[in-house]
């Protein structure tokens, strides 16, 4: 392996300067960005080291029950991201339920098929592996659930006349949904689907363009990579039509009714 | 005779309870000031809203059939229409008899071939009302049916109003003209604080 290039704090200083540019660029058009942009950037910095500490224990314990704790923790972080993104909440913390059991199946799902299959590392469920692999999953798992149940959410409260119009003529729910039903999940699949066209393109992606900087043969990153984008595309389908059906059915009841009665809006996010 | 529809103690956390008879021929008008629960009533009926207490068609309780098959039967126009196509046309099963009943809604055929973004808010309203017809149920609950049309328009919606009421057709009409509650309703009931007064 080619020597790596090892990277120093002020290295990172200077190149949070960018940082620094977005807030600026915030403040001069008026975007009312830059708050979040500093406390998304400090959330970065922090979370990162956390769990570059973290890994590094965890590594090195190398138990199961840790290695599931981590995910598990990964996978509770990620479905409250799912449910605070929507304007509009379902009651009962029900974007949780939702948000939560839709990132746990897809990414579930899709890492053991991964760690089980393609990987294969001795155990399968190795630390080293099955700790990043859940997050890269989870990470566009979640980005997709979260666009599909804003989409979702938003859209049903937009068309309350149209599917209450359809209703009236003798459909059912799903009937009187199914529109919105697709176009949310087509909503939740759409970066995926960008992104594998891009790949390479456009766009080096992240894990190959780190793998190939730290020194790995780009042939086996590229590999890799391909692997990874159809384990993304996977997990974002699976999230997406999980969130979907999981919000519809708290959307709708029994008797075939819209109970818009059941999501409250929220602008205290 | 068992009444056409049929509502025994309707309630809601919101409105209720309401016990009403509707015969078969028969237009029972409501008017009351606006959020006085007049379309919470129709909601309930149609079972678009959560409630409590039973409605009959002919006798036959609404918990004994399918939310979708009830809702075919009794029948509910909102106040505002509600469209889920961009076309016209999708929006009506059977265009040819959709195309056929238009002029008798003051509606040019040609409107089923443009799109609903171009429709203004009383062909819409028409439009709503005839997709609503067309399959003949045999109650209709509607909520200000004329709110958006023209005298003329109103006309002929009343007169097709009265045809389905010859034809054995209940109808319970929220509305807020005293005109019409008086020209097509043989009972006159007021809703207020969210129950209903005789007139």
């Amino acid at each position: 392996m080619k020597p790596t290039i090892v990277l120093e704090a002020h290295d990172l200083a200077i190149a949070a300067v960018l940082i620094g540019l977005d807030g600026v660029i915030s403040l001069v058009f008026g975007l009312g960005l830059h708050k979040q942009l500093a406390v998304a950037a400090a959330r970065m910095v922090l979370q990162l080291l956390l769990i570059g500490v973290i890994l590094t224990k965890v590594f090195a314990i190398a138990a199961p029950p840790v290695t599931l704790l981590v995910i598990l923790v990964m996978v509770a972080i990620g479905g409250r991201e799912v449910a605070v993104r929507p304007e509009q909440r379902l009651v009962n913390w029900g974007n949780y339920a939702v948000g939560g059991a839709a990132v746990a199946f897809a990414t579930g799902v899709t890492s053991i098929l991964a760690l089980t299959t393609a990987l294969r590392p001795e155990p399968w469920y190795e630390a080293r592996y099955a700790i990043p692999l859940a997050g890269i999953v989870l990470g566009n798992v979640l980005n997709a659930a979260s666009l599909a149940l804003d989409t979702l959410l938003g859209s049903v409260v937009r068309e309350k006349a149209a599917i209450e119009a359809q209703l009236c003529l003798g459909a059912t729910s799903r009937q009187a949904m199914g529109r919105l039903l697709r176009s949310a999940m087509r909503r939740g699949l759409l970066p995926v689907v960008n992104s594998m066209s891009a790949s390479g393109v456009v766009t080096l992606p992240g894990i190959m363009t780190g793998q190939i900087l730290a020194g790995i043969d780009p042939m086996e990153a590229v590999k890799y990579q391909i692997l990874l984008m159809f384990l993304l595309s996977g997990g974002a389908g699976l999230s997406a039509v999980a969130v979907v059906f999981l919000a519809a059915r708290r959307l709708t009841d029994g008797r075939h009714r819209l109970r818009l009665d059941r999501l409250v809006g929220s602008n205290s996010s | 005779m068992t009444a056409r529809l049929r509502t025994a103690a309707l309630r809601s956390r919101l409105a209720g309870p309401f016990d009403l008879e509707v015969a078969a021929g028969e237009c029972i008008a409501i008017t009351g000031a606006s959020g006085s629960g007049k379309s919470l009533l129709l909601r309930m009926i149609a079972d678009l809203d959560p409630n409590e207490g039973e409605v009959f068609l002919d006798g036959v309780a609404r918990s004994s059939m399918a939310p979708p098959a009830w809702r075919r039967k009794v029948a509910y126009a909102a106040a505002e229409s509600g469209w889920w196509e961009d076309l016209v046309a999708p929006h009506f099963p059977d265009l040819a008899a959709a195309r056929a009943f238009a002029p008798r809604l003051d509606l040019k055929p040609e409107l089923f071939d443009g799109h609903v973004l171009r429709l203004s808010t009383g062909e819409k309203q028409r439009l709503a009302l005839l997709r609503l017809l067309l399959p003949g149920p045999p109650v209709l609950l509607l909520d200000e049916p004329t709110g958006a049309l023209d005298e003329g328009s109103q006309g002929k919606v009343e007169e097709i109003l009265r045809e389905r009421l010859a034809g054995g057709c209940a109808i319970v009409l929220v509305t807020h003209d005293p005109g019409q509650a008086g020209r097509l309703g043989r009972r006159h009931f007021v809703m207020a604080e969210r129950r209903l007064h005789p007139a």
